[in-house]
């Protein structure tokens, strides 16, 4: 395997910062990654030489933003494998993508005492706009349960399927536990009922590569800035089908072909969901950073973190008194675990003063805690610039605190 | 440091806590939540005219928020409501000054309390020595002046 870490860190210049004076050892991935000097430089060019507003005048540096900002549009496209660049609707992150299914294809299609389907392992983002709309709606929210493991009960979930379902939205990646959901599986069995499927990638499109055709996904999201983008930007893949029934989510500028008082016809896609001045350099880094990744490839990047997750949990395991919480069969990414009575925040306070940074919290899944009957967990998570040495570092950070609470 | 933080009186008192438990015949009692970290504590409080007969607390914490619940609990029993607010806003005072005059600490009464000196150093964490104070204040001044 051609992968050489070291090279690879010289690529993110934080990673060379130090943390209360101990050399930074970036664990939280999960949250959010660093960014490539490429993503940087990317940005800074932009602001030096290009900035202008895109789709709006004939003047050159007009013209080159746009070009630029559609030729990241056609990177995305090639990213998720979509069919056309107009599946690709630029916004703020997965959270916006879903509000914006939630009230567009939820004033479309859902009505009173229709169900939608969500699953135990939801961020709170794939769960409260959907509880809104419920709401609003008077629809019912039904759940697919998980088991000890973190996995989904596929036989639960066949069971939720019915006629008044209108939409399942499930995580691809849980961003807690870890889990890879069997997605294709989950989309075969809605379209059964001609039901859609909307897929939350926020943990996945890092890690390996996705492909929404061969998935058959619906809608599909991902944020810019846990794939090594600026913050800010996002994506929502929607099949064209769904997206030219569905009605506008913001009014504006650029959403439209042309407006007067008595009436406005909306603008074709994806223009018609990406009202207002779009966040052009974030859009511009998104493609940055996916030619980044391109470049180091999406199978090695899998393979050496799956190695890291590997070493990681069995490094952890022989920890006294740690208990790792998510042990599904196929794992992304994250490990999350419990440290004997010692709450995370103890945890991640004498972590950090060794410059280790880890998730501790309710990582925005109370549900889940309740499932697993904890207040709130630690959780380290990787990227391809970690090393097993920042692992081992963990670990004897770990050690470190078992020695201070526990005797 | 982190040792200066978690000081061997603060791991102890995490671990055994005193005044631990629901206290039946509470005539009041508060909750304070931090959403951030999940840490939840409850102060159950019983009256006899304005003096605080007897306190206790409840709650899944931190050791940070947790000892101090507990130092506060061997603090509060006995204590006027005016006198358990003074030391609040003296203890809050103590935590969030960048230095302390040496003097009016030790004019402080803090006792015990002034082991949770080390969280001055920790502002994330300055929240939890204080969320217990909190639902105390919120027990004993159910209007909300606190
Ligand atoms: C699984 C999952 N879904 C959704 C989100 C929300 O992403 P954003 O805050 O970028 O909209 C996150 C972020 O933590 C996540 O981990």
């Amino acid at each position: 395997m051609s992968f050489d870490v070291k090279a690879i860190r010289r690529d993110f210049p934080i990673l060379n910062e130090t943390v209360h004076g101990k050399p930074l050892v970036y664990l939280d991935n999960a949250a959010t990654t660093q960014k490539p000097q490429a993503v940087i430089d990317t940005i800074v060019d932009y602001y030096t030489h290009t900035n202008s507003n895109v789709h709006r005048g004939i003047h050159t540096l007009s013209q080159l933003a746009t070009n630029q900002a559609e030729n990241a549009r056609h990177i995305v496209q090639k990213f998720l494998n979509a069919r056309e660049d107009r599946e690709i609707i630029f916004v703020r992150g997965c959270t916006e993508a879903m509000n914006l299914v939630a009230h567009s294809y939820g004033a479309l299609h859902v009505n009173e005492g229709d169900e939608i389907i969500i699953s135990a392992q939801e961020h709170h983002s794939n769960i409260v706009p959907w509880q809104m709309l419920c709401e609003e709606k008077k629809a019912l929210l039904r759940i697919i349960p998980i088991n000890d493991a973190g996995e989904l009960l596929l036989d639960e979930y066949a069971k939720l399927l019915n006629e008044r379902t209108k939409l399942v939205s499930v995580v691809h990646v849980s961003n807690t536990l870890g889990t890879i959901n069997p997605i294709k599986e989950i989309t075969a069995m809605a379209h059964k009922y001609g039901i859609p499927v909307f897929v939350d990638g926020a943990q996945a499109v890092a890690h390996f590569a996705v492909d929404v055709q061969d998935l058959d996904v619906d809608f599909y999201t991902f944020s810019g800035h846990k794939l090594y983008a600026p913050t800010g930007i996002g994506v929502l893949y929607g099949k064209a089908e769904w997206l030219e029934k569905m009605p506008p989510y913001h009014g504006g500028g650029a959403m439209i072909r042309s407006v007067s008082f008595e009436k406005t016809t909306y603008n074709e896609l994806p223009f018609k969901f990406e009202a207002g001045t779009p966040h052009i350099e974030g859009v511009i880094a998104l493609g940055a950073a996916i030619e980044y990744v391109w470049s180091i490839g999406l199978e090695t990047i899998s393979k050496y973190e799956d190695e890291l997750l590997r070493y990681g949990t069995e490094q952890l395991s022989q920890i006294e008194g740690l208990r790792i919480i998510g042990t599904a069969a196929h794992k992304a990414g994250v490990l999350s675990f419990a440290l004997a009575d010692i709450h995370p925040h103890d945890v991640g306070t004498i972590l950090d003063n060794d410059g280790i940074a880890i998730r501790t919290g309710h990582h925005c899944t109370q549900p889940l805690m309740e499932r697993f009957g904890v207040p709130a967990l630690n959780r380290a998570s990787f990227a391809f610039y970690n090393t097993k040495e920042e692992i081992d570092a963990l670990a004897a950070g770990l050690r470190k605190v078992v020695r201070m609470f526990v005797n | 440091m982190t040792t200066d933080l978690y000081q061997q009186i603060i791991l102890e008192h995490s671990r055994n806590p005193r005044f631990l438990g629901v206290l039946t015949d509470a005539h009041t009692q508060a909750e304070e939540y931090n959403r951030l970290c999940g840490d939840r504590i409850t102060v159950f409080v019983r009256m006899r005219g304005d003096v605080i007969e007897q306190a206790q607390f409840t709650g899944s914490a931190c050791a940070i928020a947790k000892s101090s619940a507990s130092l506060m609990m061997t603090l509060l029993q006995g204590k006027t409501i005016q006198e358990a607010m003074d030391l609040y806003n003296k203890f809050q005072e103590f935590l969030t000054q960048k230095t302390v005059n040496e003097q009016t600490n030790k004019t402080l009464e803090l006792g015990e309390l002034r082991a949770l000196a080390g969280v001055r150093e920790f502002p994330s964490r300055i929240k939890c020595a204080l969320l217990p104070w909190k639902a105390m204040a919120k027990a004993v001044h159910p209007e909300g002046k606190c």
